[in-house]
Parts: structure tokens; sequence; C-alpha cells
């Protein structure tokens, strides 16, 4: 078993998808670098924190990136969006079986702010384009870093979501909730209290990701296999039913992830950490066959 | 150069040439770490260009990628590295990282 969160954006290419099938566009040695960094004094680096291109996923045509999130935590910059806009437009065109995002990020890369911002806006809607024209988008998330805000809201417009137990998925992140609204609203350094929060069993129990899996990357492959095949139409019927699911969850007007779990039916909610992924999906899966 | 950032390069004369080879790149550009790009230049040099956001270390460098010459003895081969205050020692493993990966399949 090798460890998806400790591999790197392109150990992750290699062993997710078919062995030797990955074909970059932009590679390093093109040197397609950000503009904005070198005048903060910042180093850039030669693929801008993302490997894009084609490659094939269990035989079948897929267009792919990989988010490096030991570069800048994975931040989306101008070169780095454009990289990803890119993709998904091309994908529009080719269409390919599907497309693989392979998240890890902070979100808008601050030091690129504005364009950076922009970036991810149009990353938002060429993923959208890429949907309603029948391309499904499967985001894995497994990096240290997360996938937080821009990322975190472009991994909730995709078809399908796979996530490690390790993995975290959401818009602010720890130390931003807990700098605007204070130590006790939320302890960023409480990690239980943080992967209670944003972590994939979570996400699993609250329905926000498809796939809950071990941090493994021949998990992750054969989950993006799986979750490619399983396309959720854009559609507003869909919609509708992602808005009752978010309305319905204000109800649960509570403090803490524990607190959510025991609503939705979980007898003993303080077991569910210990747990490992298949006991959470199978709960998960118990739980919406009573419902 | 840019304020912050210091620019380093170094001109080797090569013994053995590396010929033809698809680009390398290992490691990564965070904190104490650094990422090394391997080129083939087709001529008998080995050129090595540092970006480096740690200043005042030109002459920690030249000892670093000098012993990284006297092991290989390189021509032909162009090394571009953005680091972000890496030791002489990680430079040194990615250095090698980077060689050992030559001529394999990324």
């Amino acid at each position: 078993m090798i460890s998806y969160a400790e591999c790197s954006a392109r150990e992750r290419l290699a062993r997710v998808l078919d062995a030797g099938s990955f074909h970059e566009w932009l590679p390093p040695a093109q040197r397609v670098t950000s503009p904005h960094l070198a005048q903060l004094g910042v180093p850039s680096s030669f693929d801008d924190g993302v490997a894009v291109g084609r490659a094939t996923l269990d035989g079948a045509p897929v267009f792919v990136a990989a988010q490096e999130g030991g570069f800048m935590g994975g931040g989306v910059g101008e070169v780095h969006g454009a990289k990803l806009v890119g993709l998904l437009r091309r994908a529009l065109r080719d269409r390919p079986a599907g497309v693989l995002l392979l998240a890890e990020s902070g979100g808008v890369r601050l030091h690129e702010a504005n364009a950076g911002l922009i970036a991810v806006s149009e990353v938002m809607r060429a993923l959208l384009d890429a949907r309603a024209a029948g391309v499904p988008v499967v985001v894995l998330v497994g990096g240290a870093n997360g996938c937080f805000g821009g990322m975190g809201i472009v991994a909730a417009c995709a078809d399908r979501i796979v996530m490690s137990d390790v993995a975290r998925l959401s818009m602010s992140g720890p130390e931003v909730i807990e700098a605007s609204h204070g130590v006790e609203e939320f302890d960023s350094r409480d990690r239980a209290l943080v992967w209670r929060t944003t972590g994939g069993k979570h996400r699993a129990l609250a329905g926000d990701c498809d796939a809950l899996i071990e941090d493994d990357v021949a998990a992750f492959r054969a989950a993006a296999i799986a979750q490619l095949g399983r396309p959720r139409p854009l559609a507003v019927d869909a919609l509708e039913a992602e808005h009752a699911l978010l309305a319905a969850r204000l109800a649960h007007a509570t403090a803490d992830a524990y607190d959510f779990w025991r609503e939705i039916g979980i007898g003993e909610p303080r077991a569910v950490p210990d747990m490992t992924a298949a006991e959470v999906e199978a709960l998960h899966a118990a739980l919406a066959g009573d419902a | 150069m840019q304020p912050g950032l210091e620019t380093l390069s170094y001109d080797f004369a090569g013994t053995r040439p590396a010929g033809a080879f698809a680009p390398v790149l290992v490691g990564v550009v965070g904190s104490g770490n650094l990422e090394v790009m391997l080129e083939a230049s087709g001529d008998d040099r080995c050129r090595v260009a540092v970006e480096t956001s740690a200043r005042g270390f030109a002459d920690t460098w030249r000892a670093v990628l000098e012993d990284f010459h006297a092991r290989h003895g390189f021509a032909g081969v162009r090394v571009s590295i953005n680091d972000m205050g890496a030791t002489p020692a990680v430079v040194g493993l990615r250095l090698e990282q980077a060689v050992a990966q030559m001529g394999a399949t990324p």
C-alpha cells in the first residue's frame, strides 16, 4: 500500500493512471511559469504547481490535472488556473471519456490575488461547460493540504468526488475560520475537530462525497475508474435535489459534527473517527437505506 | 535582479557526453526543498542556473555543484533549479535523484 497523501502530484499521476500513459501538455521544460511570483521575491515552479495532460484510465481516454500541494499549498495562480481552464476547454472540444482532477489546494494563490480569483471562476465555468456537454468530471481529494477555498467550490461543481479518510474538503480553511471568528468558534489546532468537520468521513456521512477510501494510490485508481462510470447529469432536477439537501442541512443547527452524526441517526457518533473507510461507507449506506 | 530572489549561474566543462534524453524533473519548490530539471543541451558544457529565495549562498552553491560535477562530469546537460532554502545535503540528493531518472520513463 502506497500513501496517496505522501505522493507528489507527478507520483500520483504515474500510479493512478495506466502506467506510462500520461502525456503532458505544457511540460516543465516549456517553462510556462508565473509572471507574478518573481516580482514578489518568491521562486517559481517550472509547471506553476500543476501538471495537465491526457492519459488512459483502465483503457479509457481521459484528460487529467494534478495539483502539487507542496508548491504554495497548491494555490491557484494565473498560469496554474489557465492550465486547468485550457484542459477543460480542450475536453469540451475533444470529448474524452472524462476529466480527472487530482485536487490539492488551499484555493486562490494570494500572491496573485485577482488573477487567481478570476482563474478559479473560469475553471468553474469551463468545468460546468464540460459537464453540460456530457464529459464527466471526477475530483480526487487526498493530499495533505486538503481541498479548500476556490478549489473546494470547483470540487463541488464536479460530477463525483472521491476522498480518503485523511482528505479534507471545505470552503474556508480552519485557520481562516479561526482568524475571522475567533478560537472559540473554531480551534484550528484541534486536529480531531478539524478532521471531523472537513474530513472525508464527515463528507461521506453528509453526502458531500461519492466514495470514501483508504489513503492508498491503488484505492484512488479503483475509485476513479468506478466514479468515471457514474456521471451525474447537469439538469434542473439534480440541482433542485442538491438545494433540498443543503436546505435540510440548515435544520441541523449543531455545534459539532458529533451532534450532526447523532441527528442523522448514528447511535454512537464517538465511534466514527476510529472506523475504517469501509465501515463508514457501510454505515452511510445503511442510513441511506433507512431513509 | 528582482528583490528577494537571487539568480546564480555556473558553467563547467564536461567530459562525459550525456547524449539525448527526455527532460527530467524532480523535487518540489517548497520550504527547505527545491526542484531540479535536467535537459539535454547538445554542447560540451554542464550549465547550471539557480533561482533561490535564500540570498548570499553563492559560494555554497558553487561547492555543492562542483562536487556534483566532479562525480558525473556531464557534457551536454542543462541543469535548472528553483530553490526555496534547501540545505546543501538536500540539493545534493535531488541532483542525484535527477541523474538516477535520466533515461528512465517519467
